[in-house]
């Protein structure tokens, strides 16, 4: 038994240190919306965010999450579908088949914890998830709109 | 089996429930979920595509499969268009395949490719939304005791103004169900389309983005067990034997099973309490397999059929006009190049999976599947039990691309759950099973021979393709004597195959043979979309530059001289030119490609530059699509630059090649996809001419690779007639 920090819950799993992070989430703990492309860290679908840090989980062993390092899965990066790139998704229509996008949108809101201004060269980099149905352009106009939103939400509480 | 667990979406969404509440993340409270579709029975419908509930909630029935390709919303548009129902208040379900069988086809037929979701299917499910609507008025008039003819509907609100008297489609929609079924009913004209044809919002889209859609990989049933597959990694090869002891002991194991279908499986599956248990364990069991016939088929083999058709007698006649042989003699000048495109894999993001629940009496299915009837027929071939016992539970597929029209997974996992009566068995495979057990694109070489005459005008075109079939493969019951018509898709003249004129060339070459010398080697094909215009269009397409070229001429006057009589083709070719720059002297380098196919009229303009290194940057596509009617232009768009993507990842990476019998790129590291720094700004006109309904999903990825192949000529001066485009340099 070990116990991890799963969407702000600590949880008890009972599985075995080599086990991937992926499936550990996808079949001890039934968080289905982390997916399984590749199991190899070259597609993204598997991303969840390891104290907000955007990391693909099919190539993390549960022996490497600790305690405390708080893991968020899609189910848990908002209460209700309102995180800005969730909401600038939906603005958008960014998913085609969707199976990708829960790593796509763990990636993005991974990389804007860290840089919110995230430009069109940060992206090009940063965001190295497969989409085999093409959302891109899509993708990329959703960042900037969800810089925006984000701002937009800061801008109301403050 | 109880009602709960015959739908998986309410197992899986109660499932959701109770983890969430573990986790305390309580997802499921205060979310914006649409309401619950209602189950599929005649009992409550105004008619089989629309049930209607008291708190207004419009279900439309959804026959076709959902992939990401929108369908599911155009659909749902074309019904609501006629019912004149609330939007808003629109939600969907999918009928099940045995509902079908049991309802005499009352939806028609359940596949889904081709482009055919929209393009096959508007006329019938108009007309349901339309006779429902009517049923709906009835209804109301019957209660108020006044003539249908004096009432009105719109917005699921029902009004008879004589008498001020409104009603709501929630609340007669149970009186509805009984009145007769008009036999007559009129639909609207798109011009007076007020939800159809508007770029409104998926209805797919919400729980796309809090992982809360099941997909068949998220299937869970009570006391489910999950297996992993390995089949022959040589096709025609055979599982010998296994050591299941060595991995009895393992986790979670609960065995090892021979799995052999009549779909070609030869091999042996692992099912254990989860799946990384069961694929763990696959990965140490002992197995020894007999290679079989192909065990020294390797890519130089496949090459060396596929070189031998080029110039062999026996082909196919596909489109013929005129005399070539002459036009080749009197000619000025003479062209001749050879293309080649390789075998490439579907890769679907989602990897094959199928969940099966056998009982002596009893086979149900739940999976992503581009043919629901198909993958029930399955079922009830694989358990055989009559298809009156077996049931398929459709979910949304995590892309499908053709490669789900297959039932070959769902073989499998009923072979599986037969060694398991009254356990649920999910089947997933893994990424590297996915990519060995395609149904390939084929793989065809493609000899052209052109002719100018002394003012440069094309004369003559022989184009004499070599290669494998796809309805050989999979259905040679298809063939006509012993012809693959399909595979002159893109290049057949109008009329001389009716069921090919959605696909007819428009250009107008006075003397022209297309002909096909058959060499499948042994590889399973399949339909990947866009099936063969991929491969034909570049042939076309590539060579009509090599000729403008030749010809001293510019590429797009070039072609539009052969268009005269193709209005509809020369206006996208036009339309995409023109915004895309052409002939502009700016210096940059672009390319043309057109296309008729799946009913559409569809055409390219590609800009790119290479750099000193030879590397490759597409930097802008214009892509114009005539579509006849357009159901849904924001889809549409989302359509074309998909389509340009998996089109373009599969000029620029993909291959499957065969060592010993064995495909060798197994996992994306050596079979790439496009990622977003890659992407060309893909910029989407749609022009509907009105009249007919052509296909989205599928022309615009003919255009694709030929549009920046001659974009690569144009900036380098180098012709690149082999695919992919990755190894290659495009130094000039
Ligand atoms: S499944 Fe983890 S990167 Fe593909
Ligand atoms: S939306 Fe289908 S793979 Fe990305």
């Amino acid at each position: 038994m070990k116990t991890l920090n799963v969407n702000g819950q600590p949880v008890e799993v009972d599985a075995q240190d080599s086990t991937p992070l992926l499936w550990v989430l996808r079949e001890h703990l039934g968080l289905t919306g982390t997916k399984y492309g590749c199991g190899i860290a070259q597609c993204g679908s598997c991303t969840v965010h390891l104290d907000g840090v955007a990391v693909r989980s099919c190539v993390m062993p549960l022996a490497a999450v600790s305690e405390t390092t708080k893991v968020t899965t899609i189910e848990g990066l908002s209460e209700d579908g309102s995180h800005p790139v969730q909401q600038a998704w939906a603005e958008l229509d960014v998913p085609q088949c969707g199976y990708c996008q829960p790593g796509m949108i763990m990636a993005v809101s991974g990389m804007l914890n860290a840089s919110p201004d995230a430009d069109d060269a940060q992206i090009d980099s940063q965001i190295t998830n497969i989409c085999r149905c093409g959302t891109f352009q899509r993708v990329r106009e959703g960042v900037h709109l969800a810089k925006e939103v984000a701002k937009k939400s800061k801008g109301e509480t403050a | 089996m109880s009602e709960l667990m015959k739908n998986p979406m309410t197992v899986s969404r109660r499932g959701f429930l109770v983890t969430t509440s573990t986790l305390g993340a309580g997802l499921a409270l205060g979310m914006t979920t649409r309401p619950t579709a209602a189950s599929a029975s005649p009992l409550d419908e105004v008619n089989a595509w629309v049930h209607i509930a008291s708190d207004e909630t419009v279900t439309i029935r959804i026959a076709r499969s959902e992939m990401g390709q929108g369908t599911l919303t155009g659909l749902a548009q074309l019904v609501a268009e006629e019912l004149d129902c609330d939007w808003n208040q629109v939600t969907y379900e999918f009928p099940t395949p045995g509902q079908n069988v049991a309802r005499e086809r009352v939806w028609g037929d359940f596949s889904t490719g081709g482009s055919r979701g929209l393009r096959g299917s508007h006329q019938y499910v108009r007309e349901g939304g339309a006779a429902a609507k009517l049923m709906l008025v009835q209804a109301a008039a019957d209660a108020w005791n006044v003539p249908a003819s004096e009432c009105t509907a719109a917005e699921s609100v029902i009004s008879h103004s004589a008498s001020g008297r409104t009603t709501t489609y929630g609340k007669v929609a149970e009186a509805a169900a009984s009145v007769p079924v008009p036999t007559q009913v009129t639909l609207r004209d798109p011009a007076d389309w007020r939800v159809a044809g508007k770029p409104v919002k998926r209805l797919d889209t919400a729980d796309k983005l809090t992982g809360k859609l099941v997909y068949g990989a998220d299937i869970s049933l009570p006391g489910m067990l999950c297996a992993s597959i390995m089949d022959s990694p040589v096709m025609g090869g055979k599982l010998v034997s296994f050591d299941e002891s060595a991995i009895r002991k393992m986790p979670g194991v609960k065995g090892a099973v021979a799995v052999v279908t009549s779909q070609g499986t030869n091999g042996v599956a692992v099912v254990a309490d989860t799946w990384w248990q069961a694929h763990s364990a696959l990965k140490q069991l002992p197995i020894e397999w007999d290679r079989g016939p192909n065990a020294n088929f390797d890519d130089a083999a496949v090459t060396a059929l596929l070189e031998d058709g080029l110039d062999a007698d026996d082909a196919y006649v596909g489109n013929w006009g005129g005399d070539v042989q002459a036009a080749f003699g009197a000619s000025a000048t003479q062209v001749e190049a050879t293309y080649k495109v390789p075998s490439q894999n579907h890769a679907p993001m989602e990897p094959m999976n199928a969940t099966a629940l056998f009982t002596k009496d009893r086979c149900e299915v739940w999976c992503p599947t581009q043919n629901g009837e198909a993958a029930l027929a399955a079922a009830s071939e694989a358990s055989g039990l009559p298809l009156t016992q077996c049931e398929v539970y459709k979910t949304i597929l995590g892309g499908g691309f053709g490669r789900r029209g297959a039932g070959d997974y769902v073989h499998q996992v009923v072979e599986i759950a037969k060694v398991f009566p009254g356990t649920p068995i999910k089947l997933q495979w893994s990424r590297e099973e996915d990519q060995k057990h395609g149904f390939f694109h084929p793989t065809t070489m493609a000899k052209m021979h052109g002719s100018l005459d002394a003012e440069g005008n094309l004369t003559g075109l022989h184009m004499r393709i070599s290669g494998q079939s796809i309805l050989a493969g999979l259905m040679p019951h298809a063939l006509v004597e012993g012809a693959d018509y399909l595979q002159f898709q893109g290049v057949i003249k109008e009329g001389l195959n009716p069921s090919m004129d959605d696909h007819s060339i428009c250009y107008d070459i006075p003397n022209i043979l297309v002909d096909h010398a058959m060499r499948n080697p042994p590889i399973r094909p399949g339909f990947w979309r866009g099936v063969n215009v991929n491969q034909n269009t570049i042939y076309l397409e590539c060579f009509l530059d090599e000729m403008a070229h030749a010809a001293g001429r510019d590429a797009l006057e070039f072609r539009l001289a052969l268009m005269k009589n193709h209005p509809k083709s020369a206006a996208v070719l036009k339309a995409a030119a023109e915004q895309g720059g052409w002939g502009s002297n700016d210096g940059k380098a672009r390319g043309l490609a057109f296309l008729h196919s799946f009913g559409s009229y569809v055409a390219a303009c590609a800009e790119v530059s290479v750099d000193g290194d030879g590397k490759l940057s597409m930097d802008r596509i214009v892509a114009a699509t005539d579509c006849g009617t357009a159901v849904n232009p924001q889809q549409i768009e989302a359509q074309v630059q998909g389509s340009f993507v998996y089109g373009l990842s599969g000029a620029l990476y993909s291959e499957c090649t065969l060592a010993n019998g064995e495909f060798q790129e197994d996992n994306f590291h050596t079979y790439p996809s496009m990622k977003i720094a890659a992407m060309p700004k893909v910029e989407v006109i749609v022009m509907p001419s009105g009249g007919f309904f052509g296909g989205v999903g599928e022309p615009t990825i003919g255009v694709a690779a030929p549009a920046v192949l001659n974009a690569i000529f144009a900036a380098t001066g180098k012709r690149i007639r082999q695919l992919p485009l990755k190894d290659q340099s495009l130094r000039a």
